[in-house]
């Protein structure tokens, strides 16, 4: 059974149509990058498979099922700004709450949690920075916590909204390898959004190119091509590519820039 | 017994102080990672007005805190989490009120004094019944605090990822102001109106420098709040001072010496970036990058 299967899905907010017409499964254990402009209907894409947002028509299923809020085979790392410096948390405390935080109660430490805990720590290699307040970590070492809040639920579907965002370029490889590690180890599906398709090229097995509420997915030596996301943009776009990396730009822009 | 228990208004002044600081500093951990201080400092001065208000009509000034600060923390529920403009309607509604609250004064001008103890506390005159009333708002905050707690700490921290888990945030989040209207209602009968965030916001935020840890920070703060308004009570007692002005002496006092501490690296709270950086330069073990 597919983890994620959308078929004729379209998405209209405020009288504005931000999802046309999509349609794409993604199986267990495939790592699947969405690739678009600002504006692309990305993040609502992400909003839509978490149910917080219903499709104005089309058929949604997420392991068989109809999407739904706080669904537990789900996990989920929403776009984030830094924690703000002070935050008084430990990174600990954070992952923490992906195990019980959508529980009533007080926090109520058990052996088990703390295992758990652990066990997602390791996974991230966070262990060495756990216990300090997360405001004070760097970019990279926060959206690994982020991470392993995710997984600490154990899901089979992994949503990451711009992770690597305001990360430098050495955290970027980092992020990317790790989910890539877990999404094989663990064999779960994820949909790994991005701005840029290079950080993901090593990693990804298909690609989810979103322009104007439209996509295609395939292959990144399909997708990204000059023909394939010039039909997609609507307007000419060449692609080049040089050592492994890729360049998209549109004479009409004057080149907005992968790279 | 010490000299200063044997008068019942002191006996009072001890448990409605003690119950106060205990609400006021768990509920103030949550105010400041939730960034709401603007949310108290209003509630507390739209609670003067109703206060003033309830004067003028010849009721409890309580009665009229209560109803004008839950009011307005409902309000504030449904202008939404969008901080900054949540703030300019904040700041709008709270000079209405305080708009109100000059014209009650006026209509009422015998009651000068009123408005004196509500804008600086009037714990010394707190009767048994008030005690009384203390406790139960006071366990009642503490009570719903406890069930939201999870949840809350969730949405304070990751709020997107909270709404997607299936957390109510929106109706938390009110929840949340009106457990502040509460407390705040409750503390100014202590410290006042002005004095709001000696109570509110010191204790939490010095516990905060001392230590990151959730159930650490939390008793620290109720500790210091406690101590702190004992301390105002004794003092008060024995040079006929402010009880008020002593509790915020106190509280500013091992505010700044939190900061100090946390600044010079010797406590494990919200250090320095300095500090903290430094650490984990020589602890740092190089991980492979797959």
């Amino acid at each position: 059974m597919p983890a994620v299967q959308l078929e004729g899905v379209t998405v209209q907010l405020g009288g504005r149509t931000v999802l046309r017409d999509l349609k794409f499964d993604i199986e267990p254990g495939e790592f699947v990058g969405c690739i678009g402009p600002n504006g692309a209907g990305k993040s609502t894409l992400l909003r839509v498979l978490l149910g917080l947002i219903r499709p104005t028509s089309g058929s949604i299923r997420i392991f068989g099922r109809p999407p739904r809020r706080g669904n537990r085979r789900i996990g989920y790392v929403p776009q984030q700004h830094a924690f703000y410096r002070s935050m008084p948390l430990r990174g600990r405390d954070m992952v923490g709450l992906g195990v019980d935080g959508t529980r009533y109660g007080p926090l109520l430490p058990s052996a088990g949690k703390r295992e758990r805990v652990d066990r997602a720590l390791r996974e991230v290699r966070a262990t060495a920075y756990a216990e300090a307040p997360i405001g004070q970590l760097s970019g990279g070492e926060q959206q690994r916590l982020l991470l392993a809040q995710a997984l600490v639920s154990e899901p089979e579907l992994l949503l990451l909204d711009e992770p690597l965002a305001n990360l430098d370029l050495r955290s970027r490889r980092e992020v990317v390898d790790l989910v890539c590690e877990v999404c094989e180890q663990r064999r779960i599906a994820v949909l790994f959004v991005a701005h840029d398709v290079n950080p993901l090229l090593p990693a990804m097995h298909r690609v989810l190119y979103l322009a104007d509420g439209q996509a295609v997915i395939g292959t990144p030596d399909e997708v990204i091509q000059s023909d394939v996301l010039t039909r997609l943009f609507g307007f000419p776009v060449h692609v080049f590519h040089a050592d492994g990396f890729v360049a998209v730009t549109s004479a009409d822009e004057g080149g907005h820039c992968h790279a | 017994m010490p000299e200063f228990l044997q008068y019942d208004f002191m006996q009072n002044a001890f448990l409605a102080g003690t119950i106060v600081a205990v609400v006021a500093a768990c509920v103030g951990y949550f105010v400041i990672l939730r960034h709401v201080a603007f949310a108290g400092h209003a509630l507390s001065h739209i609670g003067f007005s109703g206060a003033a208000g309830a004067v003028l009509i010849g009721v409890d000034p309580l009665l009229g805190l209560l109803a004008f600060t839950l009011v307005a923390a409902l309000a504030m529920g449904f202008l939404g989490e969008q901080v900054e403009e949540r703030d300019v309607a904040i700041g709008i509604v709270l000079a209405f009120s305080l708009g109100l609250g000059i014209l009650f004064l006026q209509l009422y001008t015998a009651y000068a004094s009123e408005a004196f103890s509500i804008l600086f506390g009037t714990i010394l005159g707190i009767s048994h019944a008030d005690v009384l009333t203390s406790l139960l708002i006071g366990i009642a905050v503490l009570a719903a605090l406890t069930i939201i707690f999870r949840p809350l700490l969730f949405m304070s921290v990751n709020p997107i990822a909270a709404e997607a888990g299936g957390i109510p945030t929106r109706i938390l989040s009110a929840v949340f102001l009106l457990l502040l209207a509460l407390t705040v209602s409750e503390a100014v009968q202590v410290v006042g109106v002005l004095l709001i965030f000696a109570l509110l916001i010191a204790p939490a935020a010095t516990a905060m420098y001392l230590t990151v840890r959730v159930y650490p920070a939390l008793a620290i703060a109720v500790v210091l709040g406690v101590l702190e308004t004992w301390f105002g009570l004794i003092m008060a007692y024995y040079t006929n001072y402010s009880v008020s002005f002593f509790i915020a002496a106190a509280a500013v006092t091992l505010y700044l010496l939190g900061r100090l501490l946390a600044w010079r690296g010797l406590v494990g709270g919200r250090r320095s970036h300095h500090h903290y950086r430094a650490e984990m330069a020589a602890a740092d073990t190089p991980t492979a990058v797959a």
